[in-house]
């Protein structure tokens, strides 16, 4: 499809990685005002053409047209200076610098006297007001919150003059109020001429706010479709080849306490608060779901589960007998406790290592990856070939480094990692977080497996559907404290929003 | 121009492009034979027959290059664990001072003090980088300063030690320690040939030091805590633990430099036992990307480099701090080609 008023063509781009065909002659086109959302699962090839157009690779085959003018590959200068903007996925801020000087940097000369600040701080006073992106430039970046420092990223892209803006995956950190605001500034870009490439996997998001919808498989256009033309089921049937089955869930039948919390207290940290008074049981054979704003103590409930905190106060009871003062990871482990952490990248991985290298991480140190201080590496391999089939992992080989796969097949590995290892209590936190639909469904679905095996599985998630979906017994987590537990299906989103927010933890009931 | 990552660099790009290192070094070697007013091309013929050109030559290079292979080993294992030892001076010093102490005492048989010497060695270079690496763990104290500071401390130690309590009395007032016995001495490889044993230990290190990398739990969890500290922790590897028994192994390493020297080639401790092995060490483990067999070739180049400059500046008259420069040179070279393995340059 040709929009009118093309300002952006893509035509034919391909793009290999070794073996690996990233992008498959992607042709794609932007008209002016215009939304065009791309959409596709992990892995799919949307950020590596992203990174093509903004000229941080370059790709094998195909040419970019911008304005009628033909974008050199390989050079994000020329595409800031044909009017092309970026806000990645992880933004590229300096944390102790103001707003104002994030923005100005690098678009003053180095031999420049003076920085124009005035100047400048009226130009950026103007793109605030008129764009909705209330933010103080004054401040430093590293005391904004997230949402504050997309705005100010999307501030540098329209101080540059951008008039095409690629936003990379833009709500996956946001709350849904900041996600609102973000499309409402959107919204008044697009009103104004400008024109943005928004990548997600969201659907509702996309039909919200793209006129026009891109969807991408394998590193091919598998469909284009205008989003007032279509639905949801068929965006998402597009995008994982064939329609989307969520797990028909059943309720967990409770079985005995196997984790118990009493009255425990832990240190905060990173401006999050630890735990207070907490009180949590978790049941053989239920999902227990942890709802809340993150940062509100997930991260401590999380450390405390798996080895790294130590309770200040209260005490930790393991399948009845309480935890060993010398509470660790190896404990944890030990005690049948598997971790699936936040963040894959940087805690659940290791990133130049190799697959092999990462399944074993947690269980090399005793038979039969390793014998008395010697690693088996061929039986790490066989147990890594045995994830990679088992819970389809796509990679090169148990050889490859880490770091090359999605996010998704990452979060295989890490899930085949901890369920190898027969857990009977799985703390999931923040287990979708960024995976596309196909790779959701799939960890969902291991999840509740791993619960009707017997396991005591505690889900944290920022997601509230996620959340009243998967699980038997919701908490809300609210400023360090956990509300009391609420059986399925008895919580309305309203209650548990109230609660959130910190009103208290009082039922109307 | 930028940098962009290369999924799987062809082989071309992996040799190809050190062997470039160390063209370009060769260039700048010759111009710096020029500059001195010498012909370049026998300047660098001269260098290389220095180190390789006679029995006598390679022999002096193999020497030169054991305490290297034990330095460089030092800092390749506590770097793979960014654990940024500097000291390896310092240790090196501490294994002298105890080879010569072990040495004055009458253990018996040589075939038992000898392996005392090394072992007590071994543990005093460990227990001055345990030093650093407690107060790092403890304290969050930079070991960076601490095994660094250390070097000067250690060496106005030896100064102390060379002039007061263990000089040599018949040394005719050479700051220098009583010589060790004469069956004291590493025995030489092949009799009549200039090369003590400690080579032959040293090659052992770099084997044993590369099945223990590559094999062993302790050298994937010391891999493990070098890439992500964090997602060792979370793993259940205690990070403090691996990072106290890289030291002691770091540590000892270093300290067999100082027991080889002193028990294969010099016979006593003096300040001048090492012309900076510990920090040499450094540029013999970058250039072998911290590998533990790849640091014997490094260490065999440096020494060679060392080894033929100072022939060829007898011969040639060009100074002999061509060799530093060589060394910084290569080492800059190849620090960039190996960057440039992983990376390709986009200009424009």
């Amino acid at each position: 499809m040709t929009p009118r008023n093309e300002v952006l063509r893509l035509d034919r781009i391909t793009k290999r990685f070794g073996a690996l065909t990233a992008n498959d002659a992607i042709s794609l086109s932007l008209g002016e005002g215009e939304v065009v959302a791309l959409l596709g699962e992990n892995g799919a090839g949307k950020t590596t053409l992203m990174n093509i157009l903004f000229g941080e690779y370059v790709a094998e085959e195909g040419t970019i047209t911008a304005f009628g003018h033909p974008l050199p590959p390989g050079n994000p200068r020329a595409a800031l200076g044909a009017g092309v903007g970026m806000v990645h996925q992880h933004f590229t801020l300096a944390d102790h610098l103001s707003v104002m000087e994030n923005i100005l940097l690098g678009t003053r000369p180095l031999w420049s006297l003076t920085l124009g600040m005035a100047a400048a701080r009226a130009r950026i006073g103007d793109l605030v007001r008129d764009f909705g992106l209330a933010v103080d430039p004054d401040q430093r970046v590293g005391q904004l919150s997230v949402g504050e420092r997309q705005r100010v990223e999307i501030l540098k892209a329209l101080y540059r003059d951008a008039r095409i803006l690629i936003l990379d995956e833009p709500t996956a950190v946001l709350t849904p109020q900041e996600a609102e605001a973000l499309f409402a500034t959107l919204r008044k870009m697009v009103a104004r001429g400008l024109s943005v490439i928004f990548i997600s996997h969201k659907l509702h998001e996309v039909m919200a706010i793209a006129g026009r919808c891109v969807v991408l498989r394998h590193g091919k256009v598998v469909g284009e479709v205008e989003t007032s033309a279509t639905t949801p089921g068929a965006l998402a049937a597009m995008m994982v080849g064939g329609a989307v089955t969520g797990p028909t869930i059943a309720p967990g039948i409770a079985g005995k306490a196997l984790f118990r919390l009493n009255r425990v207290s832990t240190k905060g940290g990173e401006g999050a608060p630890g735990l207070k008074l907490a009180d949590l049981t978790l049941s053989a054979g239920q999902i227990t779901g942890i709802a809340g704003v993150s940062g509100n103590g997930q991260a401590a409930l999380s450390d405390l589960i798996s080895g790294l905190a130590l309770p200040l106060e209260g005490s930790v009871e393991i399948d009845g007998e309480a935890a060993p003062p010398r509470w660790t990871p190896v404990e944890a482990l030990s005690r049948g406790i598997g971790r699936i952490p936040e963040d894959r990248h940087k805690v659940g991985t290791i990133a130049d290592f190799t697959l092999t290298e990462n399944a074993v991480l947690e269980t090399h140190g005793a038979a039969p990856v390793s014998r008395k201080g010697w690693m088996d590496w061929r039986e790490a391999e066989a147990r890594t070939r045995a994830i990679i089939a088992k819970y389809d992992v796509r990679c090169p080989g148990p050889e490859a480094r880490i770091r090359l796969l999605s996010g998704g097949n990452m979060q295989k590995l890490i899930l085949g990692r901890v369920l190898e290892a027969a857990p009977r209590v799985l703390l999931a936190n923040q287990p979708v977080r960024g995976l596309d639909i196909g790779a959701v469904t799939y960890v969902h679905g291991q999840i509740l497996a791993a619960r009707d095996r017997g396991a005591a599985v505690l889900l944290i998630s920022e997601d509230l559907d996620e959340v009243m979906q998967l699980s038997d017994v919701i908490h809300v987590m609210s400023h360090g404290r956990l509300s009391p537990p609420i059986p399925r299906g008895t919580a309305t989103v309203a209650e548990l929003g109230l609660w959130m927010a910190g009103e208290g933890f009082t039922r109307a009931a | 121009m930028r940098l962009e990552p290369i999924a799987n660099p062809s082989a071309l790009r992996l040799y190809g492009l050190p062997a470039l290192a160390l063209a370009a070094t060769v260039v700048v070697a010759s111009l710096l034979a020029l500059i001195a007013g010498a012909d370049p091309f026998a300047t660098l013929g001269l260098i290389v027959d220095g180190a390789a050109g006679s029995r006598f030559a390679a022999l002096e290079t193999l020497n030169r290059a054991t305490p290297l292979i034990f330095t460089g080993l030092a800092v390749a294992v506590a770097f793979r664990a960014r654990l940024w030892n500097i000291g390896a001076e310092a240790q090196l010093y501490a294994g002298a001072i105890v080879t010569v102490l072990i040495g004055m005492q009458g253990l018996g048989a040589p075939w038992l003090q000898l392996p005392v010497m090394a072992l007590a060695a071994i543990a005093a270079g460990a227990l001055v980088l345990l030093g650093p690496v407690v107060l790092k763990t403890r304290f969050g104290v930079d070991e960076v300063v601490t095994t660094l500071l250390l070097n000067f401390v250690m060496l106005l130690f030896v100064g102390y030690l060379v002039e007061g309590p263990l000089k040599d009395p018949a040394g005719m007032g050479w700051p220098k320690s009583v010589p060790l016995e004469k069956e004291l001495r590493l025995p030489r490889i092949i009799e009549g040939l200039r090369l003590h044993w400690g080579f032959a230990l040293a090659l052992i290190a770099a084997v044993a030091v590369w099945v223990v990398q590559t094999r062993t739990v302790l050298g994937y969890q010391i891999r493990a805590v070098g890439q992500n500290a964090g997602a060792a922790r979370f793993a259940g590897i205690r990070v403090n633990r691996v990072l106290v028994q890289t030291a002691l192994i770091s540590g000892g390493l270093a300290a067999l430099a100082g027991f080889s020297e002193v028990a294969g080639l010099k016979g006593h401790l003096s300040s001048d036992l090492s012309p900076g092995f510990g920090y040499t060490g450094i540029i013999v483990a970058m250039l072998a990307l911290l590998n533990p067999l790849g640091v014997v070739l490094t260490a065999l180049f440096v020494a060679g480099i060392f080894v033929g400059a100072d022939s060829m500046s007898r011969a040639a008259g060009v100074p002999t701090y061509i060799a530093d420069i060589l060394l910084a040179v290569s080492l800059l070279f190849m620090v960039l080609a190996i960057r440039l393995t992983r990376f390709r340059v986009v200009w424009k």
